[in-house]
């Protein structure tokens, strides 16, 4: 009577006391708003395609790996087992989908190295270092490692 | 498997992965998949090769240069079929398929270095 805003105030507060669910109480589990998407997606725009084949250069970079572990198996094995390695890989069927796998290597390091200057933002007083100076030293040791061991296998040769 | 606390792993290793094969790989392959069989170069003959692959230093750079993609892979094939194929029912299976190959190939590649 003398305030009709008080009397409204125990319900709220009983019912968050005791967390557990009363007799009457249902639980309602909300239906999320989920629309079915397609698996294709990313067909529509180039963005989402470019974004598709950055990731799947992962399967280039299993396979590379899968090719360097039995050629170090063959070079076990026996120097026929070697030999019959080098004929598989200048087979034309393989040099196709190695030429291939080496576009997907190459999306994927450029991409990983254009990528660093967006995921770390490194300050040099106070100022956001230009993407060149994060990715251009990638790009160079790339090249360095790269003749590196280009000219390793090449002393052997 | 991945949650708050062990995510942080599986990127790293996701992370390092993707530093090494972005480095050593092209030229891997472009040396022994283009160069030797097609005969750009001298090809390293199987004595030669045997003796530059036996030194503590290149094993420990092969075991490296297979292990960590293998787990840049695992994180990213993962992804690529959750988020670009929509393939969200099994992801419990494509998780142990996606690190079991990456388990497998680090202990293949472990196991090779030992006894080359």
């Amino acid at each position: 009577m003398s305030s009709h805003g008080h009397a409204a105030t125990p319900a709220p507060t009983s019912s968050a006391q005791s967390h557990a669910p009363s007799s009457a109480y249902t639980e309602f589990h909300p239906r999320w708003y989920r629309p079915k998407i397609s698996t294709y997606w990313w067909l529509g725009k180039w963005a989402y395609v470019k974004f598709i084949l950055r990731e799947l250069s992962s399967v280039a970079v299993a396979w590379t790996v899968a090719l360097i572990l039995a050629q170090v198996w063959s070079l076990i094995r026996s120097p026929k087992a070697y030999s019959q390695f080098a004929r598989v890989m200048s087979s034309p069927w393989m040099i196709a989908l190695n030429v291939v796998a080496f576009a997907f290597l190459l999306l994927h390091s450029i991409t990983w190295f254009n990528l660093a200057p967006k995921a770390m933002a490194v300050r040099v007083g106070g100022k956001r270092l230009p993407a060149v100076l994060i990715s251009g030293p990638q790009y160079l040791a790339w090249i360095v490692i790269s003749a590196i061991v280009l000219a390793i296998v090449i002393s052997r040769g | 498997m991945v949650n708050r606390e062990t995510e942080p792993i599986f990127w790293t290793l996701f992370s390092a992965g993707g530093v090494v094969a972005a480095l050593f790989l092209p030229i891997q392959l472009f040396i022994f998949a283009f160069a030797v069989p097609l005969g750009w170069m001298h090809a390293p003959g199987y004595d030669s090769l045997r003796v530059l692959a036996h030194s503590p230093i290149t094993r420990l750079y092969l075991f490296v240069l297979c292990s960590l993609p293998l787990f840049h892979f695992a994180h990213r094939f993962r992804y690529t079929l959750y988020d670009g194929l929509q393939i969200k029912h099994l992801n419990e299976v494509v998780f142990f398929g996606c690190y079991g190959i990456a388990i497998l190939g680090t202990v293949a590649a472990a196991y090779l270095m030992l006894i080359l």
